[in-house]
């Protein structure tokens, strides 16, 4: 009695999309300069380590790298039980005057990344901001879109897309699951 | 954490390292150049303060500020309505006003449990001071201090630590103090060793109830203890001449046998640091030399404080309510 569960981007297939996005981040800045990665705990933090590392692989340059928590910036917080707060590090060089790249695991309502852009707005002020995400599930309630995506994902609103990484879950993989489908009240 | 923050007594362990955990995050949000977060946007805190306070009320104040509540300072001293009847009406009042939170200072021991469970209000209390009770986020700033400074675990400044193994002697007038009480029971559940060091006239009647050590003798106890820090209390002189005074023979020797000067300073371990609530008494309960020393955290205490409370306010107010009750100002 377990929620139908469908992988959709296994490990070889998720390491590929972001080893595209690094070259789509390159080719649209045109290099490395000025480009700082900021990942959205949790997830987005160790993509933004991985995207970093391709950008060195391929272009030999380092591009600093932090993480935004936008916890405290979010529209939703009185419908939910209260949310741990989790670490915001800028680079020492800081976003004034930088092409700020938040990057995330799903893209889904765009309330994430509309309180993103709240966070980042208190930190500096960035030359440029831009997004790139893993995968974009659809259903935005806001007017907000990615610059780079890792997988277009088209899904229901009652499927719940879980994205692993080894950092985090021991093993990378895109999971598409439903959970009414279950029966296991209390799965979400 | 529970809809009121009433005693120290009130944090289990886990709950207790949260707080300290969210005020970690909030004290790095100050170090920014923009410290205000939008978090409690809409949200409205009443300091309701029945008795004399600066910092804590000032400290309240900055943090809800800082997690942009709007602030209402309702200062009723000298009030001379009785008791029950006066906190009634003015919570009734507040109710009226709107109030997410009520943080209450109050002479008596015991006046915010009244008005957290007297269904008057049904804001969150937190209790800034009641009586000779408890003042539980004085304990949590302290307890954040001790453990930024003794527990720098490599995630930094000790996240998702306790206070196990750390011992701290807390020195003077434990009878009167609010302090004494939230922080032994704090240490306690956070894993540390506490021991009280106090003239015999200064200590509750059921101390030996109390979940630490006491002594009479502070050179033994910095000694022989080697405490990892040492918090000294405020003499409350205000409030032993209503109680006729006679607790110690003179200011003159409480200092000497109580006071931490240089020479019992240097008794102290290395790293250990020295702590006061404040407001202190110079040459009192302890040495100008002793307060201003690289050891003493008295002026970071100050602005721990305001991290520590913004984290006691963001954990009480800024998720769902408990009851499913849409807070005040969404209707």
């Amino acid at each position: 009695m377990t929620a139908a569960r469908r992988v959709l981007l296994e490990g070889a297939d998720v390491q590929r999309a972001l080893t595209r996005i690094a070259h789509e981040l390159l080719e649209a800045n045109k290099g490395a300069a000025d480009l700082v990665l900021l990942g959205i705990p949790r997830r987005g933090v160790p993509l933004a380590h991985r995207l970093a590392a391709r950008i060195a692989d391929v272009e030999g340059a380092e591009v600093p790298v932090g993480s935004l928590d936008v916890t405290m910036y979010r529209d939703d917080l009185r419908h939910h039980p209260t949310r741990t707060l989790l670490p915001t590090e800028l680079p020492a060089g800081g976003v004034d005057g930088k092409v700020a790249v938040l990057v995330d695991d799903v893209l889904y309502s765009g309330r994430t990344v509309r309180a993103a852009l709240d966070a980042l707005n208190d930190l500096g002020r960035p030359r440029a901001v831009r997004l790139a995400v893993l995968v974009d599930r659809g259903h935005r309630e806001l007017p907000i879109r990615a610059d780079h995506v890792g997988r277009n994902l088209p899904t229901s609103s009652a499927e719940r897309v879980g994205v692993l990484l080894s950092e985090t879950d021991g093993r990378d993989a895109v999971e598409i699951s439903t959970p009414g489908a279950a029966g296991q009240g209390g799965a979400r | 954490m529970r809809r009121h923050l009433l005693s120290a007594a009130d944090l289990g362990r886990d709950a207790a390292v949260r707080v300290l955990d969210v005020a970690e995050q909030m004290a790095l949000t100050q170090r920014r150049e923009i410290k205000k977060l939008p978090t409690l946007r809409g949200r409205t805190v009443v300091n309701l303060f029945f008795e004399d306070s600066t910092r804590t009320r000032t400290s309240f104040e900055a943090a809800a500020k800082r997690l942009s509540a709007d602030v209402i300072n309702f200062s009723a001293k000298g009030s001379s309505v009785s008791k029950g009847e006066s906190l009634k009406d003015t919570a009734l009042t507040l109710q009226a006003m709107g109030a997410d939170a009520v943080v209450v200072r109050h002479p008596a021991s015991g006046a915010p449990h009244r008005l957290a469970h007297a269904g008057w209000t049904s804001g969150a209390v937190v209790n800034a001071g009641d009586g000779t009770h408890e003042h539980p986020t004085q304990a949590l700033l302290d307890a954040y201090t001790v453990r930024r400074h003794l527990r720098p675990g490599p995630g930094g400044a000790g996240v998702g630590e306790d206070l196990t193994g750390v011992h701290v002697t807390i020195v003077g007038d434990v009878l009167h103090s609010r302090v004494a009480r939230s922080n032994v029971l704090l240490l306690h559940t956070l894993g540390a060793r506490v021991t009280l060091v106090a003239p015999p006239t200064l200590l509750p009647v059921g101390v030996e109830t109390w979940p630490c050590a006491v002594s009479h003798d502070l050179d033994d106890a910095l000694r022989s203890g080697a405490p990892d820090a040492v918090m000294m209390l405020r003499v409350q002189a205000e409030r032993m001449t209503t109680d006729g005074g006679g607790f110690f023979p003179s200011a003159r020797e409480y200092s000497r046998r109580y006071g931490l000067d240089r020479r019992r300073a240097a008794l102290l371990p290395e790293h250990a640091l020295v702590m006061h609530p404040g407001p202190m008494n110079r040459g009192l309960e302890i040495s100008a030399d002793a307060a201003d020393s690289t050891r003493s955290t008295i002026v970071e205490q100050v602005g721990n404080g305001v991290a520590v409370r913004m984290a006691v306010l963001y954990l009480l107010l800024a998720g769902e309510t408990p009851d499913g009750r849409t807070p005040g100002g969404d209707s």
